[in-house]
């Protein structure tokens, strides 16, 4: 089916399962322990044995030798699998860090070896025996240095992304009242609970992964150019994800090295990536540096807006683009948004939740807050005031539906944003400073084709096969409301099957795009069963309804079941109509710390998010979603850092310990609004995606609301005691 | 980890005996710190002698009016015993400060004094590290080092002790007694526990191999208001960035002892005569002689920050 231009009313206006609250259908097995995970499919295939995975010492220059003899004939080992043995494997495409093979060496903790034993201990034990010396290479470890040799020598940018629109550099100049500021954002890492880990099995030529993957049909295109075989020959299966966050749209080493341990041992084998590797050895988010500068009016009206952002990467890799909602978020006829990416030898940094705007809203919502402050106006009026008519970034292009304004007014009112005072420093509670702050967020609303195939049997039951995956996101629960709403029966009638390459392909889980792309597929395929039961029975599929379990045209009324078995299969795509509209997903963000005057510490005591992101399909798990997202981007704010040894060119805290992320003594209240909207540009349902959103903006409602507690602004994140008591007023 | 054996101890005496005779054996108590160590190969016992059976984990009333905490005491029962929590309570807010609820649950009295340091270097056992191989080099002096130490530190090494327990033992006196292979007992002022790196910073207390802590003796109670705050990254679940244990009296004397930024829980006695001067003073007498780094300079004036707050709150 394709989705050629945007809806009227649908079912979903009147729908009795779509949009309600609804306990998440896995749920029970999730907290039971009985949803298994990557490494604990045990039953999957027998004789399954483990492998330990060797990182690199070193972050640059290669091998000169490897010795693993010691190794080999350790207690329980039957295969060593050494990257000086192998040659180097096809590429993934879509990675630019190679996985494995070949003595060279592109970063820190990169897979040298595997260790295959009958024990995971004997694994480990036998690991640390491999004996391996380095032909180190100089590095270039530091994002500062690159980005200030950039400033004199072009030719250290090796890719821009830049935006223009009008003539920025005059409109800033003349500009009576001017903001020009720059901020740094650190390495950031997943840390998502569940590490990477696969087990694999091989049937002569057929392999089959069990594993933890966010993008299953990416997945399985990856393993078939890694490994150079046909695509056709591979399963992947990833029916429970702790977590991904961007981490594991990729298949890492642990799938790869699986494979070719399972081979060598002639053994099932099972590996989870040690966490302390997880870190150096998969992907991270890119630290960033970035300059805003907005020129406005003496009544805060925007004229210029520019920002700008440099992050830096393996070469070949990706860049952060930090300016990405600045395009989208205020009216400034003359504007330049741009993202330069230079080079590094640091691991390789992708995708991690909201890539670029997460990071982005650290610089650009505290640099309007400083340019309110400048003003004298209310932060959140000067948002209002700056709301922008079309795409500021490309003015001919619509938004497709948009309620910014809004979320700012529902979000005041709820937060009780008229008690904030705004000279900063003014609100003491003990040894509390107290204070508020704002910002707004903006997140893309990406749309991905997505298929399923949905079947009723002979009992009137309906089963949905796709190969979408649940991150922990709740993706069961809302394809289980779709089909049951589509096909008229109760929820409980209604069985997923997620996350199995031999299902449909779907758009997956990734930027935000899993809810709305993976429901209108099974949309698709439920509107051709409808038609296929429809014909069936003789009705006319226009006229004929599902409700009840009971299919009814004029005056006949058939039981569902009577259509079954019946399967039908279909995926969603959809027309050029959508590139004349910006979609994308709404957001006020509101924060209220408290900072102890003589320690620093940062506590947060209330936090809001409102939201307008169209339908909502599941509040309860939807809330879930934002709720998380809040917690990760106080993280971005307060504590989380891949600190970087510039000698020695690695991520220096590569465990849970050292890399830290909130718990829950940070946080007290979390709130979340839905807007009732409606967009029906994107997709039938008119919903999009939350999971990104909620990461955009928090973190800088928090920085601002230190800033109204304290009067201290710290540009360089996280924002953390040190920073903060070198300037906040001597309290001896 | 490594293959090795392991044997339950029946008595102190036996398991400091066994563990004297064999080179590579080390006593367990609840393992948090030692089993960690030893996935990671930091830590290679051949031999391991459980002391989990022996009959140390009571709190006991002494002649003097102080208090007797037996080695296996758990850090969850240590914290919550009602006399601890009347007369100590430094101990008991310090105790709470640290780990998890799940690991202070198996956490020992005697464990966590040995507890080892946190320097990430330290725990990459790719990097250069004089504590875990001597003579290797320090990665963490002119690296990330931004946790570590800024006083009584060396050039071999610059860790901390990272615990929060003995920062308040270290204020209330408290004297560390032990037991030695050959029956004899001692009795070590936790002021003198703990050496200073050196040039031997894989050597980290006087005790000597074989040496069983049996338990830890408080003095009788100080009086006074207790404090301990501890300065971390996020809310719980971290180690100290600076952590400050005070006792102070209703005319302004005491004493202080700092976390987070020595190897040993740093108490100087200049430091306590200060303390009617207020922090400034008090920091400028515990920190004389600091070597700091550009990332963790912070330290001092954070550890006077925290003590002016205690301070403070000590006046109002
Ligand atoms: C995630 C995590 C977070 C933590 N956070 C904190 C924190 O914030 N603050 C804090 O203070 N601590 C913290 N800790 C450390 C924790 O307090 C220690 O691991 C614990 O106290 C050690 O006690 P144990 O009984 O488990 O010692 P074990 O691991 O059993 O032993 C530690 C060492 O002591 C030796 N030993 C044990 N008992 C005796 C004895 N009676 N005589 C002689 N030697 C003995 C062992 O041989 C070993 O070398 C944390 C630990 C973890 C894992
Ligand atoms: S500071 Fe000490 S523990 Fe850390 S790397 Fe240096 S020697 Fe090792």
């Amino acid at each position: 089916m394709k989705y050629e231009a945007p809806v009227g009313k649908t079912i979903f206006d009147d729908a009795k399962i779509v949009g309600k609250s609804t306990r998440r259908i896995d749920g029970p097995l999730k907290t039971s322990g009985m949803a298994p995970y990557a490494y604990e499919r045990h039953d999957v295939a027998s004789g399954q044995v483990y492998g330990y995975i060797v990182g690199s010492a070193i972050a640059k220059g290669r091998i000169a030798s490897m010795d693993l003899e010691e190794a080999r004939s350790a207690p329980g080992v039957l295969a060593v699998i050494a990257a000086t043995e192998t040659d180097p494997l096809g590429s993934s495409n879509f990675n630019t860090a190679p996985l494995f093979g070949g003595p060279e060496i592109t970063h820190y903790h990169q897979a040298i070896a595997c260790v295959v034993a009958e024990t995971f201990e004997q694994a480990r034990a036998a690991a640390a025996l491999i004996r391996t010396t380095y032909d180190r290479d100089e590095g270039e470890y530091s994002l500062s240095r690159t980005v200030e040799q950039a400033a004199s020598d072009t030719s250290k940018i090796v890719s821009e992304n830049v935006v223009r629109n009008g003539d920025f550099e005059s409109a800033f100049a003349a500009a009576a009242v001017q903001i020009d500021q720059t901020y740094t954002t650190p390495d950031e890492s997943h840390a998502m609970m569940e590490p990477f880990a696969t087990i694999a099995a091989w049937e002569g030529d057929k392999l089959t992964l069990w594993t933890s993957n966010q993008m299953i049909a990416w997945g399985r295109a990856a393993m078939a150019s890694i490994l150079r075989m046909p695509k056709e020959n591979i399963r992947l299966d990833s029916p429970y994800l702790g977590g991904g966050f961007g981490g594991k749209l990729w298949v890492r080493v642990d799938a790869v090295l699986a494979a070719l341990a399972a081979k060598a041992a002639g053994r099932p084998v099972k590996i989870m990536m040690q966490r302390a590797l997880t870190y150096n050895n998969a992907t991270h988010r890119h630290a960033t540096i970035q300059r805003v500068r907005i020129g406005a009016d003496k009544n805060g009206k925007i004229a210029a807006i520019a920002h700008e952002c440099w992050s830096g990467n393996l070469t070949g890799g990706m860049d952060e683009n930090g300016a990405a909602q600045t395009r989208a978020l205020y009216a400034g006829p003359d504007n330049l948004t741009a993202s330069y990416l230079t080079e590094l030898d640091l691991p390789e940094a992708n995708a991690m939740r909201a890539p670029g705007e997460a990071p982005g809203h650290l610089a650009i919502e505290v640099a309007m807050d400083e340019l309110a402050e400048q003003l004298g106006m209310d932060p959140i009026e000067l948002r209002i005031l700056n709301e922008p008519e079309t795409l500021p970034s490309n003015p001919s292009i619509k938004f497709s539906d948009r309620h910014l304004v809004e979320c700012l007014r529902v979000g005041a009112e709820s937060f009780g944003w008229a008690n904030r005072k705004s000279r900063p420093g003014t609100v003491r509670e003990g040894r509390w400073m107290v204070g508020m702050g704002v910002a707004a967020g903006y997140r893309g609303a990406l749309i991905m084709k997505s298929g399923a195939r949905v079947s009723i049997d002979a009992r009137g039951k309906i089963s949905v096969e796709t190969d979408m995956t649940d991150i922990g996101t709740g993706s069961y629960t809302i394809i289980a409301q779709t089909a049951a709403e589509c096909m008229g029966v109760a929820l409980e009638d209604v069985s997923v099957d997620l996350g199995d390459s031999r299902s449909p392909v779907s758009a997956g889980s990734g930027g935000q795009w899993g809810a709305a792309s993976s429901t209108a597929g099974v949309y698709a395929a439920c509107v051709e069963l409808r038609r296929m039961v429809t014909e069936k029975f003789g009705y006319d599929p226009e006229t004929a309804s599902f409700a009840d379990g009971m299919v009814r045209d004029a005056n006949v009324v058939r039981a569902l079941s009577e259509a079954g078995p019946l399967s039908a299969e279909d995926t969603m795509t959809y027309g050029d109509f959508q590139k004349e509209y910006d979609m994308g997903t709404y957001a006020s963000h509101f924060a209220e710390v408290a900072v102890d005057a003589y320690t620093g510490e940062v506590r947060i005591r209330r936090m809001l998010a409102v939201c307008d992101a169209g339908r909502i399909l599941n509040p309860l798990t939807a809330r879930s979603q934002v709720i998380g997202a809040m917690v990760m981007a106080a993280g971005a704010a307060l504590t989380e850092e891949l600190a970087v040894d510039k000698r020695f060119g690695f991520f220096v805290n590569h465990d849970m310990a050292g890399y830290e992320v909130p718990v829950h003594a940070d946080i007290g209240q979390q709130s979340v609004i839905f807007l009732d909207t409606l967009d029906g540009v994107i997709a039938p349902l008119k919903a999009k995606g939350v999971g990104e959103l909620g990461i955009c903006g928090p973190g800088a409602a928090i920085a601002n609301a230190i800033y109204n507690a304290t009067g201290v602004r710290v540009r360089d994140y996280p924002i953390t005691v040190d920073k903060l008591i070198a300037e906040m007023p001597d309290v001896a | 980890m490594r293959s090795f054996t392991y044997e339950r101890a029946t008595s102190p005496q036996q398991a400091a005996a066994i563990v004297a005779e064999r080179k590579g054996a080390k006593f367990l108590a609840g393992g948090t710190n030692l089993l960690d160590l030893m996935k990671l190969e930091i830590e290679t016992p051949t031999h391991l002698v459980d002391v989990q059976d022996l009959d140390l984990d009571m709190i006991e009333e002494t002649a003097e009016g102080g208090l007797r905490i037996g080695a296996l005491v758990s850090n969850t029962a240590l914290s919550a015993d009602p006399r601890v929590m009347r007369d100590y309570a430094v101990l008991s807010r310090a105790v709470q400060a640290g780990a998890s609820g799940q690991l202070r649950n198996k956490a020992t009295t005697g464990g966590n004094l040995l507890q080892r340091t946190r320097c990430p270097y330290f725990y990459d056992t790719n990097m250069p590290c004089n504590k875990r191989s001597p003579g290797s080099g320090c990665a963490a002096s002119a690296g990330y080092s931004r946790q570590l130490g800024v006083v009584g530190i060396s050039e071999d090494c610059i860790a901390t002790y990272p615990g929060d327990m003995a920062v308040a033992l270290a204020v209330l006196d408290a004297v560390v007694e032990t037991i030695r292979p050959d029956g004899t007992s001692r009795s070590i002022p936790l002021g003198d526990f703990h050496l200073l790196w050196g040039d031997t910073p894989d050597k980290e207390t006087v005790l000597e191999h074989g040496e069983l802590i049996t338990g830890v003796v408080l003095p009788k109670p100080p009086g006074g208001q207790h404090y301990y705050h501890k300065v971390r990254d996020r809310a719980s679940y971290a180690f100290a960035l600076v952590s400050v244990a005070a006792v102070l009296q209703p005319d302004g004397t005491g004493r202080v002892a700092f976390g987070g930024v020595a190897p040993r829980p740093w108490r100087k006695d200049e430091a306590d005569a200060a303390l009617t001067q207020g922090a400034k003073a008090v920091v400028e007498q515990a920190f004389a002689g600091s070597a700091t780094r550009d990332d963790n300079k912070y330290k001092i004036a954070l550890a006077e920050r925290t003590l002016a707050g205690i301070l403070a709150e000590a006046r109002s």
